[in-house]
């Protein structure tokens, strides 16, 4: 397994997937993204991101079933792994950690 | 609703398709159209297109990109391969008419490239046996005489302590040399007489020439009575005993001392022929002639050659620059012939030596330029041959490609089977060339006078073999491998496959190709051998039937001239015996100094000088125009010249006979004129020539045989006459015929060669069209089949499938035709002497190829012409 080290982009792509779950495909990741966060994104680093993601083990793909909407053809899917889980729950923590950690007189 | 009208732009689409895998490409495109509507609808069809273009371009990434690993099992690459070469040998097997002339055309003519490779390098190495290759030169002489540039390798006897004592410090080595024309002395050691071809030089040149010596030293030549033997001149006269020490006899006068003994020189350089060395000072002292030339410093007599080995600092342009004026100094009355000395290096002695009139090289070298570019065009046929016929076959094997793309054989593999067919058949070709060239060797050797052999320790040679058999198994396997494994299995195996109309261009323009370069080789051996032919036919003035020429080469002859003759003409065997200064076959000496009534006095005049005795010319049968012969009964004629024809027309003479001529301080009167005889080379004029009485200046013994006697028996009884006269030497003659024969040899064996060479061509193309003939008449067997049920005749169907090939051939002789008159031009330009260049030659040549191709083809032709049409109409 590569290096499990999370990127900002790839955390968003990976909560995308996961909240999309049961039909996480590229165009949809996309729209996630888009649509949670308001800005736009490219298709490209959407894929790329995927594929890292695939070999670092966070997440796995199957080909979905067959769909009328796409004239037959097949939708590559994605689903978070437990590895994945695990990674989305340490970074979730970790923030959270370092929440508690500031004094409250920071905000002052 | 929108999703209909709008379209994404059609540009960024094609890009994706061109670059993106085939098993994303799906998924991604329906990923951005899906993008692409949503945002025609959110954010307007002009956005969502750029949209959709930054996303495509944001997509060029390796992952994408890269192809899918082959999900098919991968069988193990040894297992395919032979399979390959099972289906491989199985082709071959069953098309053994295209396999044949598919290998055996190829193996022709890499054997034929082969051997004119073997042939180059010979060339090219020649002379490298010497250590010091790159420091010898020999001393020549340049100048113009009556507006012609000549280069003479022949020095006079001054040259060489000039050299040595006034230039020295340029040179390492200075080495007189005795190497002319006659060479041949006898040996004797002991009863065992041997006539061998040797040389006087000076002491430093074994060193010079690096003698690898067997027994003795290098230093053998310092002392005056010595010499030194060749191992198989030690071997023929020794035996098994130890030469070195022994006393040896040369020419039946010197006694001389065996110091060492070297190995033969190989054939392939200058000196091969040099048996023995003798020492220089013996030379000069025993030759009164010799010793007089050194003695008095005689700058006029150029009778030598020099060598010099360059000192290490220096080469041989700057030391030409410091020695071209020593002619010049030593004899200023020569001046008009601008003389100058130079240096010519080893390395050019074997290849640019030979000059035309204007002094332009003209040297062996053009003989290798010719045979490397026929040996190219040659191999360039067998290769267009082999590729032509393995395209040709190719296009049968589509459906082959179709089952086995089916089957489940990736592009790869098939690349890799075509290959290692095509590779396969290529080496089939290189092993029989080889065995080819084991085969033709001697023969090669014979014709070309050579002693060559292959060369199976030399890298160089396998590696261009090997290279060579690589690329043309490779460009001849290029086009099945990549064109083929291209086809889709569909559409082949469907049968709506269709050859482009095209794809016979290539081929075409190949077969063009071929016949220019068949029918070009045809029409220069045709003109070769017309031009031999021409100066063969020439006449030559004299009779050359049953003439022998024995050299004088021991004092005992000279002293018995008319005892000799009568006891030869006694035993029956000889008409009549004379004395020479050259046998009729060679014009060694040519003189100036001439001087007569009525002479132009500018005119620096040049004759051969010819000396003869009384009976020369009925021993050779010369013909008189005017006058008569000289004759013993006026003894005024010891006085007495004879001229040729063309002296007396260079003399501008009316009534030549009893003119008086004067040369030097000798006067002569003419007595009569002969007919030109040819006496040197066939292909130049003759030589203005005069022949004076001089039984003193003899060379050889001219004898003319009893035609009424077998000649073998009449040998045997000169022989046992010229026992009894000259016990010293081996009896050893030369028949003039022979001899008058030699004076072609370099031509004939350049016809020789040429015309084997052009027949290999023409063979080897023969083959390549015979093999596409009968493709292209299989190819149309169901179009003759139709042709024939609406009507055609056999004459139809012949003309039709010839046609197409007497078009090329005909191109090919066009072209062909301006490529061999400009270069035969040329060629016979060189010649003064020289047939022309006539028309009916290239009329029958082309005439010749055609008719040749129509055999060839008209075989495949009328056979496919014959068929009936109900089997060829009937399958499907």
């Amino acid at each position: 397994m590569k290096g499990t080290y999370l990127g900002e982009f790839e955390e968003v792509v990976l909560l995308a997937v996961a909240i999309r779950a049961g039909d996480a495909y590229g165009a949809a990741v996309v729209n996630e993204i888009e649509q949670q966060m308001n800005r736009s994104v490219n298709l490209g680093a959407v894929h790329s991101a995927l594929n890292r993601l695939q070999e670092k083990g966070l997440v796995r793909s199957e080909m979905g079933g067959i769909s009328a909407e796409r004239g037959g053809r097949r939708k590559r899917l994605y689903t978070v792994t437990n590895a994945g889980r695990r990674a989305l729950e340490e970074v979730r923590e970790l923030r959270s950690q370092m929440w508690e950690a500031i004094p409250k007189t920071a905000w002052s | 609703m929108s999703k209909s009208t709008a379209s994404p732009p059609q540009l960024a689409q094609r890009l994706l398709r061109w670059f993106c895998a085939p098993h994303r490409l799906n998924e991604l495109e329906d990923d951005l159209n899906e993008l692409f509507h949503q945002r025609v609808e959110t954010v307007g069809l002009r956005r969502a297109r750029w949209r959709y273009c930054r996303d495509v371009l944001s997509l060029i990434r390796p992952f994408i990109i890269r192809r899918q690993p082959n999900e098919y099992p991968n069988p193990r690459t040894m297992d395919m391969l032979r399979n390959y070469l099972k289906i491989a040998l199985r082709n071959l097997a069953r098309n053994r008419v295209y396999s044949f002339i598919n290998i055996s055309g190829l193996a022709v003519g890499m054997a034929v490239a082969m051997l004119i490779g073997l042939w180059i390098y010979d060339e090219l190495s020649f002379d490298r046996y010497f250590q010091n290759y790159n420091r010898i030169a020999k001393v020549m002489q340049t100048g113009t005489f009556e507006g012609e540039v000549f280069h003479s390798g022949y020095n006079p006897a001054p040259m060489g302590p000039e050299l040595r004592n006034v230039y020295g410090e340029n040179f390492s080595h200075v080495v007189m040399l005795s190497y002319d024309g006659n060479n041949d002395h006898i040996l004797a050691y002991g009863d065992k007489k041997l006539t061998k071809t040797g040389s006087y030089m000076s002491a430093g040149a074994p060193d010079m020439l690096t003698l690898n010596m067997l027994s003795g030293t290098r230093a053998g030549l310092k002392d005056q009575n010595s010499i030194l033997l060749s191992e198989s001149t030690a071997e023929a006269l020794f035996g098994e005993t130890d030469p070195v020490g022994k006393m040896v006899k040369i020419d039946n006068r010197l006694d001389v001392k065996v110091t060492g003994v070297y190995e033969d020189f190989p054939y392939n350089t200058e000196y091969w022929d040099l048996k023995f060395i003798a020492p220089w000072d013996l030379y000069a002292s025993s030759q009164e002639w010799v010793k007089r030339a050194q003695d008095n410093v005689e700058w006029g007599n150029n009778s030598w050659q020099v060598l010099v080995q360059i000192a290490p600092n220096t080469t041989f342009e700057a030391v030409s620059a410091k020695i071209k004026d020593i002619r010049l100094k030593h004899t200023p009355e020569v001046a008009f012939l601008k003389p100058k000395v130079y240096l010519q290096p080893m390395r050019e002695w074997h290849l640019y030596t030979g000059w035309d009139k204007a002094g332009n090289s003209d040297g062996r070298i053009q003989y290798v330029w010719l045979f490397g570019i026929i040996g190219v065009f040659v191999l360039l046929l067998a290769c267009i041959n082999f590729m032509n016929l393995s395209t040709a076959r190719s296009e049968k094997r589509a459906k082959e490609v179709g089952i086995r793309k089916a089957v489940g054989s990736v592009r790869s593999q098939l690349i890799a089977q075509f290959f290692s067919e095509s590779l396969l058949v290529v080496a089939f070709a290189f092993v029989l060339s080889i065995l080819l060239v084991l085969l033709v060797l001697p023969v090669f050797n014979e014709v070309a006078d050579k002693q060559i052999g292959i060369l199976w320790a030399n890298p160089v040679f396998w590696l261009c073999g090997i290279g060579f058999s690589l690329v043309t198994g490779l460009i001849a396997g290029s086009y099945p491998a990549f064109y083929l494994s291209s086809f889709q299995a569909v559409k082949v195996l469907k049968g709506t496959f269709r050859v482009g109309r095209f794809a016979s261009v290539p081929r075409q323009v190949l077969v063009v190709v071929q016949f220019t370069v068949s029918v070009t080789l045809i029409i220069g051996t045709i003109i070769v051998f017309r031009q031999i032919q021409h100066a063969k036919n020439r006449p030559v003035g004299y009779d050359r039937s049953g003439l022998i020429t024995v050299a004088m080469n021991t004092p005992e002859l000279y002293q018995h001239y008319n005892a000799l003759r009568d006891a030869l003409i006694q035993t029956g065997a000889a008409v009549d015996m004379s004395t020479s200064s050259t046998p009729t076959t060679n014009l060694n000496s040519r003189n100036g100094g001439f001087t007569w009534e009525g002479k132009d006095p500018a005119l620096k005049a040049s004759f051969g000088t010819v000396a003869v005795s009384h009976d020369f010319g009925k021993t050779v049968g010369w013909q008189f125009v005017q006058g008569r012969d000289l004759s013993r009964q006026f003894a005024t004629d010891s006085s007495g010249i004879v001229l040729n024809q063309t002296a007396v027309r260079y003399m501008g003479l009316k009534d030549p006979v009893g003119k008086q001529i004067k040369w030097n301080d000798r006067s002569f009167r003419v007595v009569g004129v002969i007919k030109d005889m040819l006496m040197g080379s066939p292909f130049e004029p003759i030589y203005q020539t005069v022949y004076m009485l001089d039984y003193g200046w003899a060379n050889v013994i001219n004898i003319k045989l009893n035609p009424n006697r077998s000649a073998s028996e009449s040998l045997a009884n000169i022989e046992g006459v010229f026992r009894k006269f000259n016990p010293g030497s081996p009896f050893d003659y030369k028949f003039t015929d022979q001899q008058y024969a030699l004076k072609f040899a370099a031509e004939e064996r350049i016809g020789k060669l040429a015309s084997s060479f052009a027949i290999l061509a023409i063979l080897i193309s023969c083959l390549g069209l015979f093999g596409l003939a009968s493709f292209i008449a299989e190819q149309r067997t169901k179009e003759i089949g139709v042709r024939k049920v609406l009507g055609a005749s056999v004459t139809n169907l012949w003309l039709l499938l010839s046609k197409d090939f007497v078009i090329l051939v005909i191109i090919a002789f066009g072209i062909s035709t301006f490529i061999a008159r400009y270069f035969l031009n040329g060629w016979l330009q060189k010649y003064q002497y020289h047939t022309e260049l006539a028309w009916w030659i290239f009329a029958v040549s082309g005439a010749g190829a055609l008719l040749i191709t129509l055999l060839t083809v008209s075989y495949q032709a009328i056979r496919a012409a014959l068929v009936n049409p109900v089997k060829s109409l009937r399958s499907e």
